[in-house]
């Protein structure tokens, strides 16, 4: 083990503890639904978060027909939240068509959060906890909460402590105008005050990786996204939402010339050639989604489909503040830790899903992956990680296409790739294995393991 | 909901005013409530056949309170006149004129029904007059009723009792609430099959059913009309109105199926979904239509073909994948929406009616097939219905075509619905390959 921290805790190939010990029973992705995913200030412009999360869940009750039925939890989050939705998700449970009897708790792991929320549920599931679960993420940043200035606040909490009216006045004169301006959230990271677009152009230009490859990326995230619509694939994976039955960000019609065109946004001071645009960059988006889990027994007692099984899951976080790692690199860490745990390379995957928080971000991990030094050095390996078969990359589109309402990415990747998964395996008559890897803010990331049920 | 002129005429000073002026008087009908009375008061049977006879001792043991002759001045709540021995014209003269004498004691909301064989099978022109008499009379009796009364017939082929299990059906439908917008229609019952449900509220209990069209307008309400009867529901709209199919599918207690029904594999689809999800398939209706109107001279290729794969070319391919699985052969019911448009035919109207038109062709060319298995095919033709699509019509227009019935109103969504729940349950087996108007007899195209 190297001194990093980092590496992986056994070579690849060996069997790991987990694996020896008694088996728990399986936690099964019956399904999911979401709602499309609209750009911020479009569609879903005067929709709060617990009106979409309410939504992609009363889509998934009627999907399943779990109507008055009482699941045992529902989990889900926001990131950008408002501190009237401490309890966002049990309130969309109540007004769901649910059982009032289900317990629901949210859960806020940044852009990880919809992944988050599938892994602690099938756990519960794993240890005969609970039966069934909903694990969902939802995010607004047209409806993102505005807070009054620290001056304001200040103010405003010494006043109700003020017993007397001269004292009142007293404090009331601390107040400036400027207090006045409200604050909108920041997108910044709060120990390097880096927006995550400029973290992720410092990693961009570490790795070169250029304007080309990343444009390229982005266009076929669209194009992939766009046949998948027209295949019906989506048909039951999504419901449509205030006049939106598509995501709203998807371009079915762009070009690599349109792709081209577009200036860069971020890393324009950093020596050289900026390469990130709004083109291959995610847009502040609205939406939520949700995935129903269960245990073997629960979906066949109601004849559910069992799509996949979630097999594992593992967490990783790097050091960005100091630079020795890119902000959204830990899922670099956390894919080869956890496929060594169950002895698997990237080849042994018949899809990987790697989110598009930028185009940069899914090139710079491929090349981290790649790199044959990366791997010595950094992950503990022989060599290099491996290399991922672009064909069976995102297949059906991702972030750069659909939007990227923070916590609802997690249960849009993993319904869409546990059908995938499905198909796959019904047609090939054999186990077909997925790959999940979702980077956040903190320097985190959370991967997992689906197979086909 | 009644339209706001209904509701206006109906209480207070726009009752008074209305009557004074001589303006319309629709009625508030009288629709179906679970455990509500079947009638409003007592049922006169009259007739003197045997039929007539079984028929009555039937219906006492329905607890209904059942005369053979009327008491004057006695609110009735139905009059049924069995007329199926009649030898010859002359023989209406008594039963009818008899029914006559009870007409003004008839309670809002009543029924008359005539219970009578087809002048097509007749045996001697006499038979013939004198059966097709009927209809005529029925006819002209319905629009001479008031205060919400309806009038229809019951046609027994000739094989077929008077007290067999869908000829019991028909008179439990008609003199219900459940008939509420169907007036001066014939019903033939052509099989003596059919079961009578053990709980007459919840006729389609155990069953499962699919709806198309069910987002909303007359769809949806057809799937809270199942549901009502005891269904489980399979609710099938356009992916692009699955918010809207969610609501009713979780009102429903069903499961949502996002589902273009044009798509080749959809029939497919449909069984695949309520066999894997409920175990069993017995019922379809198809609902989901489009209009695309347009005068024939100013109609284009993408209007007409729309309109006629939708709604037609779509059900035959549905029904020929239901005819072919091995999940619809039990007591399987199939019923289609067609529309008076297809009957009478409507201005601007060609592909939809063309369409409708097609739907009737259908049903009665399948139930053959459908008889097989103790199945049938039925379809409903609604007249002017009160749903968002009318709504659209210019007021002044709407207005004169919500008018133009004997009930002097537009039906209700739910109207359509409760004919096409009678028709997918048991105890209308024995009705087959039939054509309802629920039109409130619409006076165009009659």
């Amino acid at each position: 083990m190297s001194s990093d921290g980092q590496s992986a805790p056994a070579p690849a190939g060996t069997p790991s503890n987990a694996a020896a010990a008694p088996a728990p029973r399986r936690a099964v992705i019956v399904g999911g639904n979401r709602i499309p995913f609209a750009r911020a200030g479009g569609a879903y412009a005067k929709s709060s978060n617990q009106d979409m999360l309410t939504a992609a869940l009363d889509g998934l009750i009627a999907r399943f027909g779990l109507q008055d039925e009482r699941l045992g939890e529902v989990a889900a989050g926001a990131v950008l939240k408002h501190s009237r939705d401490f309890n966002l998700t049990r309130e969309a449970v109540l007004g769901s068509a649910l059982s009032a009897e289900t317990p629901a708790y949210d859960l806020q792991q940044a852009c990880a959060t919809g992944l988050e929320t599938l892994v602690g549920l099938s756990n519960k599931i794993r240890l005969g906890q609970i039966d069934s679960a909903v694990a969902g993420g939802v995010d607004s940043a047209s409806d993102a909460p505005v807070v009054v200035s620290e001056g304001l606040r200040d103010v405003i909490l010494d006043l109700n402590r003020a017993r007397k009216l001269p004292q009142r006045l007293q404090i009331l004169s601390r107040l400036r105008p400027k207090d006045l301006a409200p604050l909108a959230p920041g997108t910044a990271e709060p120990r390097t005050g880096l927006s995550m677009g400029e973290h992720q152009a410092l990693t961009t230009a570490q790795w070169k990786i250029t304007r080309e490859a990343q444009d390229e990326l982005a266009l076929n995230s669209h194009r992939n996204l766009a046949a998948a619509y027209e295949s019906g694939f989506f048909d039951d994976l999504i419901t449509p939402y205030r006049g939106l039955s598509r995501d709203g960000n998807l371009r079915a019609d762009t070009s690599a010339d349109k792709l081209a065109s577009l200036k860069p946004v971020f890393g324009k001071n950093l020596g050289v050639g900026a390469t990130m645009t709004a083109g291959n960059s995610t847009p502040l988006t609205d939406g939520a989604s949700t995935v129903l889990l269960a245990s073997d027994e629960w979906a066949d007692a109601r004849d559910l489909p069992k799509l996949a099984v979630v097999v594992d899951a593992e967490a990783a976080a790097v050091d960005f503040v100091h630079g020795k790692d890119g902000l959204l690199m830990a899922p670099v860490f956390a894919v080869p830790r956890l496929l060594a745990r169950h002895g698997l390379t990237l080849a042994d995957f018949d899809f990987i899903e790697i989110h598009e928080a930028f185009a940069a971000t899914v090139l710079s991990t491929l090349a981290a992956w790649e790199d044959e030094d990366f791997g010595r050095t950094r992950l503990g390996l022989d060599g290099a990680f491996g290399k991922v078969d672009r064909a069976r990359l995102n297949v059906n589109g991702s972030s750069l296409a659909a939007g990227h309402p923070f916590a609802a990415t997690g249960g849009r990747i993993v319904a869409s790739l546990a059908k995938l998964l499905h198909a796959k395996g019904s047609s090939e008559g054999r186990p077909a294995r997925g790959l999940v890897s979702v980077c956040a803010a903190g320097g985190l990331g959370v991967v997992a393991i689906l197979e086909s049920a | 909901m009644a339209d706001k002129y209904t509701q206006l005429v109906n209480q207070g000073v726009g009752k008074s005013v209305a009557r004074k002026l001589g303006l319309p008087q629709p009625a508030i009908l009288r629709r179906y409530r679970p455990g509500s009375p079947l009638v409003p008061g007592p049922v006169v049977v009259l007739g003197d056949s045997p039929a007539s006879d079984k028929l009555a001792a039937e219906l006492l043991s329905w607890e209904l309170d059942i005369r053979r002759h009327a008491v004057p001045r006695e609110k009735l709540g139905a009059i049924i006149l069995v007329l199926d021995n009649v030898q010859r014209p002359e023989d209406l003269g008594r039963p009818v004129l008899a029914a006559a004498a009870s007409l003004r004691d008839l309670a809002p909301g009543a029924r008359v029904l005539t219970v009578s064989r087809p002048a097509a099978t007749a045996a001697s022109p006499a038979i013939a007059a004198a059966r097709q008499g009927i209809d005529g009379l029925l006819r002209s009796l319905a629009k001479e009723l008031r205060a919400g009364a309806t009038g229809n017939g019951i046609l027994l082929a000739d094989d077929v009792e008077a007290t067999s299990p869908s000829a019991l059906g028909a008179v439990r439908f008609f003199l219900s609430g459940r008939s509420a917008f169907v007036d001066g229609q014939f019903l033939t019952v052509s099989g003596q099959g059919g079961t009578l449900p053990p709980q007459a509220d919840t006729p389609l209990a155990g069953k499962v059913a699919v709806v198309t069209g069910a987002a909303r307008g007359i769809g949806a309400d057809i799937a809270r009309t199942l549901h009502r009867d005891g269904a489980t529901l399979v609710v099938v709209d356009l992916p692009s109105a699955g918010d809207h199919l969610a609501a009713v599918a979780n009102e429903v207690k069903g499961t949502a199926l996002q589902l273009d029904i044009t798509r080749d594999d959809a029939g497919q689809r449909m069984i695949d979904h309520a066999v894997q999800r409920h175990g069993r398939l017995d019922i379809v209706i198809h609902n989901a239509g489009i209009t695309r109107d347009k005068l024939l001279a100013n109609m284009d290729p993408a209007r007409w073909d729309s309109v006629i794969n939708i709604n037609i070319a779509s059900q035959l391919r549905i029904n020929e994948a239901l005819l072919a699985s091995k999940h619809f052969r039990s007591a399987p019911r199939i019923v289609s929406v067609a529309s008076t448009s297809g009957i009478a035919g409507n201005r601007g109207q060609t592909n939809y009616a063309a369409s409708k038109g097609g739907v009737m062709g259908m049903v009665r060319a399948t139930a053959s097939l459908m008889a097989g298995n103790g199945g049938s095919i039925n379809a409903v033709a609604p007249g002017f219905i009160e749903t968002e699509m009318t709504s659209r019509i210019p007021l002044a227009l709407r207005e004169t075509a919500r008018r133009l019935n004997s009930l002097k109103q537009g039906g209700q969504p739910v109207d359509v619905a409760e004919a096409i729940a009678f028709l997918a349950s048991d105890a209308a087996a024995g009705i087959n390959g039939e054509v309802l108007r629920v039109c409130g007899q619409n006076l165009v195209g009659a």
